[in-house]
Parts: C-alpha cells; sequence; structure tokens
C-alpha cells in the first residue's frame, strides 16, 4: 500500500511524496515506515507511542481514529494512508 | 531571506477570497513547486473554515479536505507549498494561535489583512525550524508575476 507523505515531513523521508510499504494493518504499515525512515518517528508519536494531536492518519477517505478497529483496522494493497497535519489559525485576540 | 513567487492570479484570487468572506476569515490552500530560494506557487484551492463557531478570529481546514486537496496536488503534479488565510479588520501578521497551529514545516503562510471589507496588505511567512519545539515563522519576501515563470 502507499503511504503519502506531506509536505512538511518529506524531508524525514529522503525528499520522497509516497511510500510503498506491505503490512497488514494501519499499525504495521506506520511502523514499517518509522523503521525504514526513524526521523519520522518523533514527528509522528509522542514519547508513549501514541499519535500527536495534530497528527491526522485517513485510510483512503477515513480519518483512522473515528475507524472502529482504529490503527488495528486490516489493510489491503490498494488501500492508501495520508498523514495530513492540522491546518489552523486565526488573528489575535485581547 | 526567503522569497514567494506567486503568479498575478493566484496572487488576486486569495485576497478576493479574503473580501468574499468579510468579516470571517477566509482560509485556503497554495499549490507548488520548490525551489532554492523559496515556493513558485502555481495554483490556490479554496477551503471551507470549519471554525464556523468564531470564524471572525479563527480558522480551520478540515483534515478531510486536506485530503482532497493534496490529491488534486498530486494530479497536478505540484506540492502543498502553503497555505493563506485573512485577517478582517487586523494587521497581515501573524499571531501567537498562528503559531501553535502551525505544523506545515518549510511551508509558507500567507495572511491577508481585509480592512472594511477591502483586501490590504499581503504578508508571507515561511515556517521555518525542524521541529515543534524550534519552529518560528520567518517573513519572506513577495513577488508577484504576470506570466508563469
Amino acid at each position: 500500500m502507499t503511504i503519502y507523505i506531506p509536505t512538511p515531513l518529506r524531508a524525514f523521508a529522503a525528499g520522497k511524496d509516497a511510500v510503498e510499504v506491505n503490512a497488514a494493518t494501519i499499525a504495521a504499515a506506520l511502523d514499517e515506515l518509522t523503521q525504514a525512515y526513524p526521523d519520522l518517528r518523533k514527528h509522528l508519536f509522542t514519547n508513549e507511542g501514541k499519535t500527536r494531536a495534530f497528527v491526522n492518519i485517513y485510510l483512503n477517505d477515513e480519518d483512522v481514529r473515528y475507524l472502529p478497529a482504529k490503527e488495528a483496522t486490516q489493510v489491503s494493497a490498494g488501500d492508501t494512508l495520508s498523514i495530513i497535519p492540522s491546518i489552523a489559525g486565526g488573528r489575535q485576540t485581547r | 531571506m526567503s522569497e514567494l513567487r506567486l503568479s498575478r492570479t493566484v496572487y488576486d484570487a486569495l485576497r478576493a477570497h479574503g473580501e468574499e468572506t468579510y468579516p470571517h476569515e477566509c482560509c485556503g490552500a497554495l499549490l507548488g513547486r520548490s525551489t532554492p530560494d523559496g515556493w513558485w506557487i502555481e495554483a490556490s484551492i479554496r477551503a471551507g473554515n470549519t471554525r464556523t463557531d468564531s470564524a471572525h478570529n479563527r480558522y480551520e481546514i478540515s483534515p478531510g479536505e486536506l485530503v482532497k486537496i493534496e490529491r488534486e496536488s498530486r494530479r497536478l503534479v505540484l506540492s502543498i507549498a502553503g497555505f493563506y488565510h485573512s485577517h478582517p479588520d487586523h494587521p497581515a501578521q501573524w499571531s501567537q494561535t498562528d503559531l501553535a497551529e502551525a505544523h506545515w514545516l518549510g511551508c509558507s503562510y500567507v495572511i491577508t489583512a481585509v480592512a472594511n471589507g477591502k483586501a490590504a496588505a499581503t504578508n508571507s511567512f515561511r515556517l521555518a525550524g525542524d521541529t515543534e519545539e524550534n519552529k518560528r515563522f520567518e517573513p519572506e519576501t513577495i513577488e508577484v508575476r504576470d506570466s508563469a515563470i
């Protein structure tokens, strides 16, 4: 399956915008990704191994955090994972 | 200092978006190519502001919409180079909220001040640093080109 790497993380994945992995679950796919590119780990996960709050992981068009099995969801070769850092902001308030 | 290069079409579009959504903040994505001096922006995509509870001073793009924007960027063989949003009746300067919520390291954040419904200054800031802990906004110059590079 394909894992799409967002612009800010490509420098930690040898410049790649997509990485192919061969895994059975979402968790295994992300583990394979960070095994291949260890510098990605701290950008994706906390020291406790949880996904960082501002990192969104999508399986195809579905947010993984809302899937019944979450990261234990099984995946197939034709699936894609997208790593999407949050984007938000706003003007200064008094 | 890095430089953000935009076509006139993209520049005018992001400013017009801020005027249309006034007095609320607009937001959208910038698609382009990376060069040694900074991003060259070839397209922009409007996005919905999910902060309907406080749209006059907050914006957020849903991750689900970003997945679709990324898919479009791949179709165009471009990268998401940054994002734009507007500050209604407020300077085109980044806020502590903007910095706290910025996570696209190496990308450009473009802010347009919209005063009384009219686009005023547009400024760009590159999110420098390589971690959440050392990220910072650095101003960058904007060059508007009337034709493609």
